[in-house]
């Protein structure tokens, strides 16, 4: 297929696989941030191919991971409603609340729709006046042009009927919390390709400095994956720290001024929740005071729907990189995917369902006690 | 950090808002036998109702199947799950029988390559072939919803009955019933069919360790044909149905091997996937495919690719799969490209004795995964 066969060619990727495996003297710990890019490389099976070279650690990038127990029992409780229309990203519908799901929901009656657009459900809202249309506006940078735009041609157009449950998260705050935390393991990364295309290169400058971590920007495909792989281990090797753009197709250096300007029109920061990782200040998005008339928690009054994480769920270690999925007392018994506990089970993304899928059949070993210990802390990198 | 998205207010973008179309929404197309692969959040929902995606041929199904129906009709021909129940008469020939029930809800009714008719004829005749039956007889039974024009029935049975001749079975019985408006998708179709077995006889149960496993042609086309004409997705051009009667395929492989077929199932609902996990299942044997062999149809990668779905687990209504001794591999091949619907049939992978019950698949790069059951239906992807 053009454009994508020639990003999946085999020769060069064994080449590549060979290359990073002559350049490491010793293996890295490299975090991959989107669950776009996760996705790859186990459906690839890339990190097999290179173990003992580099590890990837899956970061906190898939954002039906990362959405709080709490928007999602407040998602179920909108989608209950008999007046609500209640849309979603498809892969939404199957992430368990504290006590069903919205595919349960729409069985017992709820009104629960697929769209790919945000602007979809506008439209659904424009034809069914008598409903309350919501969209549940979940993603990081990527996703968040798109929900900006909705929100954005509700007001041009006029249409009361819609409104949006925003969950939004932004990636250089977790990249923070990951960085800073004292048992931190991560030594370079492959920052997201499609939120630079949205925001640009220059948040990462300072992350790289302060923290002296490498960053490669990275596409998804397994070509650009390898070579960003590629490009942080000889930053690595080299004791460099930079922040170099693997996936220049599509990312400028600035980014794209439009999506930014629309972006910053409706939302403004806000402290967020991260599923297994808890509140981060200044973390996320939330819409501008302007706005505050399609935003779904305050029509509906939401506010009281109050919900923690369930306390055996090790999920914010997991997504730390402290903890490795099987490592964990729960995994593969008390949570699978059939009955996760935390939501990097819930998702293939995830990276303990990951884990679970990609890694039973050859890791049918069990786990020993001496591997649930937290692993141990390794050097900054190019310290 | 910085308030990277304080910029100036501009919302003078233009960008189009499509018609209102939903995105592939597989639990409302139950009949459109779709399902997807890694796709984001993949619990089991437990609940207390039937969802869409107990109609997806997946885990959720199965469980229907096993706990809510088996032990009421408790039947140790029906327990053993095959395409057909193989029925011996009892007489001094020695007669045996195939028998079999589908039913067909699909929407919408007439698409590229068939309509419910066309396929309510080849569903059955080829749940009969792949237990070794040749297909004699059809009956069949149409709901009917008040209001449907008169016009689509008749081209409809026009088409079915053109589509049993062509296969040589003869439609002997049938029924109708209307039902109000609201209360059907304009025709729902059952048939069921009666075949005979001679001494040729694949059963589910009898892959060894040693086959190959055979796709008798390229995959993905019917999933994809329904799905790009639910959602106007524009790939109709492109895309048709593969819908078709599989017995002169059966009929060819038979000859060719002296019979020496283990197990055939055709890879309808859940995809090659699905299939080559309940022969891996029901064998007890695990099963290696080789992902670069697999024949996608460049218009099925680029609107799965698009709509975040894995070809693997989109529904097929005219291709087999077929699991045989390696030696008799060439010989197969060779029998099957002489037909036209066997064209581009290849060998897809191999069944081993280690980790029995389960499906790994060999990357293009050389990585693995496993490819496991879906929970329900296939649901697109955030990222």
């Amino acid at each position: 297929m053009k454009y994508l066969s020639e990003y999946r060619d085999p020769a060069i990727a064994r080449a590549l696989v060979r290359e990073i495996r002559e350049t490491a003297t010793r293996p890295w710990a490299l975090m991959e941030i989107c669950g776009g890019q996760t996705h790859t490389i186990v459906r690839q099976g890339l990190d097999e191919l290179l173990e003992g070279a580099v590890e990837m650690i899956h970061g906190p990038g898939c954002p039906v991971c990362v959405t709080p127990l709490e928007q999602i029992d407040r998602a179920l409780h909108l989608a209950s409603r008999p007046d609500v229309i209640f849309t979603s990203y498809g892969d939404m519908l199957r992430v368990p609340g504290s006590d069903c799901d919205l595919l349960q929901v729409r069985a017992r009656g709820g009104q629960v729709r697929v769209v790919y657009s945000p602007l979809d459900a506008l439209e659904i809202a424009r034809r069914n006046p008598t409903k309350e249309v919501v969209f549940f506006a979940i993603g990081f940078e990527t996703t968040a042009p798109a929900n900006a735009m909705a929100v954005h041609q509700a007001r041009v157009q006029g249409i009361p009927n819609f409104s949006v449950l925003v969950s939004h998260v932004t990636v250089p705050p977790a990249m923070h919390a990951i960085l800073s935390a004292p048992d931190n393991r991560v030594q370079g990364f492959l920052a997201a390709g499609h939120v630079c295309a949205v925001m640009g290169l220059e948040e990462y400058g300072p992350i790289a400095a302060r923290y002296r971590v490498p960053i490669v920007v990275t596409g998804f495909e397994p070509l650009d994956l390898l070579e960003g792989m590629l490009m942080v281990v000889r930053q690595l090797e080299a004791g460099e720290v930079r922040v170099e753009n693997q996936y220049a197709r599509a990312v400028p250096t600035a980014g794209n001024a439009a999506a930014r300007r629309l972006v910053g029109e409706v939302f403004e920061l806000a402290d967020r929740k991260w599923r297994g990782i808890g509140a981060i200040p200044r973390s996320g998005l939330a819409l501008r005071a302007e706005y505050a008339a399609y935003d779904a928690e305050a029509r509906f009054g939401l506010g009281g729907i109050v919900t923690e994480e369930p306390a055996a769920c090790r999920a914010g270690d997991v997504l730390r990189g402290r903890l490795r999925p099987n490592a964990c007392p729960m995994f593969g018994t008390g949570c699978r995917p059939e009955h996760p506990l935390g939501a990097p089970m819930v998702s293939s993304e995830g990276a303990c369902a990951a884990y679970f899928n990609a890694g039973r059949w050859r890791a049918a070993e069990p786990v020993t006690e001496g591997e649930r210990a937290p692993l141990p802390v390794l050097a900054t990198a190019g310290a | 950090m910085r308030d990277h998205l304080d910029l100036p207010a501009n919302g003078a973008l233009a960008v189009a808002t499509p018609g209102e179309r939903t995105a592939p929404d597989p639990y409302a197309a139950a009949g459109t036998r779709m399902a997807a692969g890694l796709s984001c959040a993949v619990p089991v929902p437990g609940g207390d109702r039937v969802t869409l995606g107990h109609g997806s041929g997946g885990k959720l199904s199965a469980a229907l199947v096993r706990d809510r129906f088996l032990p009421h009709f408790a039947d140790p021909t029906l327990a053993a799950l095959g395409d057909a129940a193989v029925l011996p008469l009892g007489d001094a020939a020695g007669t045996t029988i195939a028998m079999t029930t589908d039913a067909f809800v699909v929407s919408p009714l007439e698409f590229p390559g068939g309509d419910i008719g066309t396929l309510a004829v080849h569903g059955t005749v080829n749940d009969l072939a792949m237990m070794g039956a040749r297909p004699l007889w059809l009956t069949a039974a149409f709901v009917l919803e008040e209001g449907l024009e008169l016009a689509v029935v008749e081209r409809i049975a026009a088409s079915m009955g053109a589509a049993a001749r062509a296969a040589g079975v003869a439609l002997v019985a049938g029924d109708t019933k209307v039902v109000e408006r609201g209360k059907g998708d304009g025709m729902f179709v059952t048939t069921t069919g009666v075949g005979l077995v001679g001494d040729f006889r694949p059963a589910p149960h009898r892959a060894t360790p040693g086959d190959v496993v055979i796709a008798t042609g390229p995959i993905g086309r019917h999933g994809m044909t329904i799905l790009s004409l639910r959602d106007g997705l524009g790939f109709e051009g492109e895309l048709a149905s593969d819908s078709a009667a599989l017995w002169p395929l059966v009929e060819a492989l038979r000859d060719a091997t002296d019979g020496d077929v283990h197990a055939l199932r055709d890879a309808t609902r859940g995809g090659v996937a699905s299939t080559v996990n309940e022969i891996a299942h029901a064998s007890r044997v695990g099963i290696v495919l080789d992902e670069g062999a697999i024949p996608v149809p460049p218009a099925v990668a680029g609107a799965c690719e698009m709509l975040g779905l894995d070809p693997l687990y989109v529904a097929n209504e005219g291709v087999a799969i077929a699991f045989l001794p390696a030696a008799r591999a060439d010989a197969a091949l060779a029998a099957l490209r002489v037909h036209p619907l066997g064209r581009d049939a290849c060998v897809i992978g191999r069944v081993v004795a280690e980790h029995p019950g389960m499906v790994v698949l060999r990357t293009p790069i050389g990585g693995t995964r496993v490819v496991d059951l879906l929970p329900g239906d296939q649901l697109p992807r955030i990222c």
